[in-house]
């Protein structure tokens, strides 16, 4: 078994684990390369049809590219799509023109979700967050337990040992589930060219520059790249020098910003 | 693509110098991306400090500003002969959980030892854990080097202390290496400080074994779910299972054949170790979640057994509490029937039963389940010979059946 195959196997274990576990359940999808590959490992898991609903927080701030991408795959992959906002926020104008990155975020995205995931009474979502990108993101459990509050108590995790997950929300909590945590940056290219999946435009090379993370518009900037192909990019991950989201603007404002969102909810 | 990956857990005592090795082995190895050595180097100066090779790994607030380690954490590392995933640990006996949960996921594992201090209560407890959890490659390191002035001698020493605690485990270290992290000796490369190193720590790790592969062992499929009421999903944990292939059902003892073997998009009539396919029988039966199946041998099936356990967790457990154990995916009530005895895993010394499991102590415990499991010994099937017991979602304890 080669290592994209130990790879797609762990994760096809802990997506039909969280399937098992909590029926209230729903997949976040950003449109981007992670979400849309944990996509392709649910569909593999439950053979061709998501069993549950695919969720897009739209904080409205998306690219063009990425709302005709969606609208794409959903009806192709005969997905149960719901799209969900922050309106309250919107009509308030709370958004990347009036608000610092920081405020945007947190209320376009986390409060969004906070919100979505009340309405429809999720006890789950699943997360296509890899511990490559970040140094908290690589102290998380597979299956994460957020307060009533959204808080996760990142001091004091639970044990998570033999792929033996924690199972039962209390009330008022929920799991954040992430089948590809083990996953790096370069595997996930690297499986999308195997399998095929597709995959945003925007990734591929325009005019000396490319998008190597996607995140909202107005702070996301492209890198240096003349990769215009899946092959270029691996070559590009092979030697890069700069990090994966070096192009997103809310991690590099304080140190410990990331660690303040995800505390927060942020996924 | 041809290249290998190998988990590998950094074990040790608190300040031995695990997070430090880490950072130096990606600083040496130019395996990060500038931006995040020019974070670590601000927060570093942000909080009055020298570059701390640390931080690459302490990524909390609370971890940088108090330099410790709370949670495990893993970061990727490539050498041209091999990749690696990094798996750090916790060396804080309050967060031995943590340090499981890491080491859990690791194939082989590094311990490492202060030079100066020599081994300590975490050295002994970790290498009981590693230990326990079957991970059979372990380089000791000595580091610290600098500090004892790289004295040979020093190094004999606190070599001779650390092998004679793993024989008395019944373990023999891969290699033991001396280095200093700090100042980078014997870590990628030879150092003329410590020329008489019979290999730099890098050699070490790339001579280490890949995983093991489990397929020509006996199969075992255990039943994950069951979906449209006739596919049968989950992994096969050991050997192959093919199409048309009879196989016995457990617990019911219960012959069948495997019909067809269903994967998304892909033709396929054969499965082997590791894949996570969809099974549909011959004569379609009732089948739930934990029912296994298996060619060849026979597992072990009982209601009542004896086994090695680590209690992780502050939460104490006495004899005749009610407990759930999970196997893989099988999930039954039990009980602890008796406790024959109780050892301090950090210098293996007879603790006094008192009846009860208390944090960090490993016990030889009779194990009553509500009904017959479904079991292995762990150096036959690893997924089958290893559970843990769970009260209130909380995870309590590990054990291996030995």
């Amino acid at each position: 078994m080669n290592h994209l195959d130990e790879l797609e196997n762990k994760s096809i274990y802990i997506i039909r684990e969280a399937y098992h576990r909590f029926k209230d359940l729903s997949v976040l999808w950003s449109i981007g390369k992670d979400s849309s590959t944990m996509l392709w490992l649910c569909m593999k898991a439950f053979f061709g049809k998501i069993p549950f609903p695919v969720m897009h927080i739209d904080t409205t701030y998306k690219f063009e590219e990425m709302y005709d991408f969606r609208e794409h795959w959903a009806k192709k992959w005969n997905l149960n799509l719901l799209i969900e906002k922050n309106q309250e926020a919107l009509d308030k104008g709370i958004g990347y023109e009036n608000n610092d990155a920081f405020t945007a975020c947190h209320e376009l995205k986390t409060i969004a979700l906070q919100k979505a995931i009340l309405k429809h009474g999720f006890k789950a979502i699943m997360v296509g967050i890899r511990r490559d990108e970040h140094g908290i993101r690589a102290k998380e459990r597979y299956f994460s337990p957020r307060s009533i509050d959204f808080k996760w108590d990142y001091k004091n995790q639970p044990a998570e040992i033999w792929e033996q997950f924690k199972k039962e929300a209390v009330k008022g909590e929920h799991f954040r589930i992430h089948p590809i945590l083990h996953w790096t940056e370069l595997d996930v290219w690297e499986y999308i060219k195997r399998e095929g999946i597709p995959i945003n435009k925007l990734y591929f090379a325009k005019n000396g520059k490319r998008y190597r993370s996607l995140g909202c518009k107005p702070i996301t900037n492209p890198i240096d790249s003349n990769a215009d192909d899946i092959d270029k990019i691996i070559e590009e991950l092979k030697t890069t020098k700069t990090a994966e989201r070096s192009g997103r603007a809310q991690d590099k404002e304080q140190a410990y910003t990331m660690q303040k969102l995800r505390s927060l909810g942020y996924m | 693509m041809s290249k290998s990956n190998l988990n590998i857990v950094f074990a040790g005592h608190v300040d031995h110098g695990k997070s430090t090795l880490i950072g130096r082995l990606l600083y040496d190895t130019k395996s990060l991306p500038q931006s995040i050595i020019d974070d670590v180097e601000q927060v570093s100066k942000e909080l009055g400090k020298e570059m701390e090779f640390a931080y690459l790994l302490d990524s909390l607030e609370e971890e940088r500003k108090d330099n410790i380690t709370i949670d495990t954490t893993q970061i990727f590392f490539k050498t041209p002969e091999r990749d690696y995933t990094i798996i750090d640990v916790p060396g804080h006996k309050e967060f031995l959980k943590n340090m499981i949960t890491g080491a859990s996921m690791a194939e082989s594992a590094l311990l490492i030892v202060d030079a100066d201090e020599g081994v300590q209560e975490q050295t002994g407890r970790h290498a009981y854990v590693l230990n326990m959890l079957g991970i059979e490659q372990v380089i000791i390191v000595i580091n610290k080097m600098d500090v004892v002035k790289y004295d040979k001698n020093r190094f004999e020493t606190v070599k001779n202390e650390v092998l004679q605690m793993f024989n008395n485990l019944g373990m023999t270290p891969t290699r033991v290496v001396p280095i200093s992290a700090l100042k980078g000796d014997n870590v990628t490369k030879k150092s003329e400080n410590i020329e008489w190193a019979e290999t730099t720590l890098i050699n070490a790790l790339n001579s280490l074994k890949g995983k093991e592969d489990l397929t020509n062992k006996p199969m075992r499929f255990l039943v994950q779910d069951v979906y449209d009421n006739n596919t049968l999903v989950g992994r096969v944990e050991s050997g192959k299972i093919s199409e048309k292939e009879e196989i016995t059902i457990l617990p019911y003892n219960m012959k069948n054949k495997i019909d067809k073997i269903k994967v998304w998009n892909q033709e396929k009539n054969t499965a082997k170790a590791g894949e996570n396919i969809g099974i549909i029988l011959n004569n379609s039966s009732k089948m739930v979640r934990g029912d296994v199946l298996y060619t060849g041998k026979k597992p072990m099936i009982s209601d009542c057994f004896e086994t090695d356990v680590f209690w992780l967790s502050d939460k104490p457990v006495s004899v005749g509490e009610s407990l759930l154990w999970r196997c893989a995916t099988q999930e039954v009530p039990c009980t602890i029937k008796e406790i024959k005895k109780k050892i301090d895993s950090s210098n293996l010394k007879e603790l006094e039963n008192n009846n009860k499991m208390e944090e960090t102590e490993v016990g030889k415990l009779i194990i009553q389940t509500e009904k017959p499991v479904v079991f292995q010994k762990f150096h036959d099937i690893e997924s089958l010979g290893r559970f843990v017991l769970v009260k209130n979602d909380i995870t309590l304890a590990g054990g291996v059946i030995t």
